[in-house]
């Protein structure tokens, strides 16, 4: 089993097309990995579905790195 | 050669198809090879679609207004058809009185069924489609959302908001593939057009060129169009079908 981690880095990899070593933990998905606010909604998505959880709108505007996607699904989701 | 006209296999939800416009579009979607899901607010008119679609689809009950029924019917798809590709929003009723006589009841249910049954649906599919990179969502709007209509301030007003949302959404989530359209239709010879009045039909003939009713088949041509490959690169667009009476 992957990480919680890991398993957030294989989505935004596949969500936002972007190279697995861009994925860096302070990347910003709208000014370094090049998303649009429907890619970050399709990314909220995303992961709602991988955690089964949902993401309340007002936590889901303050996901706009790669740490915070993380720390987000560490402290909510139901693994 | 690619068949831009070719919609084989494709699972398409029309609302208010048990009669008039939405049947027409259900039948001609399922001439092209589309497994079509038709939806009615009562269990006899769900019967009536299941009958006239056989194999090629289904009837359900739905009421457009309630998010719940609305649910329950995407789900049903989902689980038994696993996509939809096509959604055409064409439920749609008519509470018509002059604005001094209109009761708040004539102006809600217009509003609700008309418009925000349209926002309700859309947003239920969104998901799907936006994952799939594909979708076509088609409006049954009406000429009269452009023209203005009295007796209608309920109705117009909500396919004027037909177009405005149209033309959001369809910005929205072009780059993913889908595309957001409206068919707007003039005087069509069915039952809600049955309704009017002898002076009504004579003073609406005078203004339409082709000097005839529209029939319910030329309106769903131009909803199987949109809802084809060919039209992948049309979006936020109003196509008018009306014999000429407005041409905008």
């Amino acid at each position: 089993m992957s990480t919680i981690e890991e398993r957030v880095k294989k989505i935004i990899v596949e969500q936002l097309g972007v190279k697995e070593e861009e994925v860096k933990p302070e990347a910003s998905f709208e000014n370094d990995l090049g998303a649009d606010s429907l890619d970050i909604v399709e990314l909220v998505m995303a992961l709602e579905e991988e955690f089964e959880t949902e993401i309340p709108d007002e936590e889901a505007e303050k996901i706009r790195t790669v740490e915070a996607a993380i720390d987000y699904v560490k402290n909510h989701a139901n693994d | 050669m690619t068949d831009l006209m070719n919609l084989n296999g494709q699972v398409a939800l029309v609302t208010g198809a048990s009669r008039g416009i939405g049947k027409a579009i259900a039948q001609q979607l399922v001439a092209r090879g589309v497994k079509v899901i038709g939806t009615a607010t009562t269990e006899n008119g769900a019967a009536a679609i299941s009958d006239y679609l056989g194999e090629h689809g289904e009837g359900l009950a739905l009421n457009v207004t309630d998010e719940t029924s609305i649910a329950s019917v995407l789900k049903h798809i989902d689980d038994t058809y696993g996509q939809l590709d096509i959604l055409v929003n064409n439920a749609g009723i008519t509470r018509d009185n002059l604005l001094m006589r209109m009761k708040d009841d004539e102006w809600d249910s217009v509003m609700d069924t008309n418009l925000k049954s349209v926002y309700r649906l859309c947003k239920g599919v969104m998901r799907g489609m936006m994952k799939r990179r594909n979708g076509r969502i088609i409006n049954i709007s009406s000429v009269v959302g452009t023209t203005g209509n009295p007796g209608q301030t309920n109705y117009c007003a909500a396919k004027a908001g037909l177009a405005g949302f149209t033309k959001s959404l369809a910005q929205e989530i072009a780059s993913r593939g889908i595309t957001v359209n409206c068919v707007a239709p003039g005087f069509i010879d069915t039952d809600m057009t049955k309704a009017l009045t002898d002076d009504q039909k004579q003073a609406i003939f005078s203004n339409i060129p082709a000097a005839r009713l529209g029939q319910p088949d030329e309106i769903a041509a131009a909803v199987v169009f949109l809802a084809s490959p060919g039209a992948a690169y049309i979006t936020g667009e109003t196509i008018h079908v009306n014999g000429g009476m407005a041409m905008i």
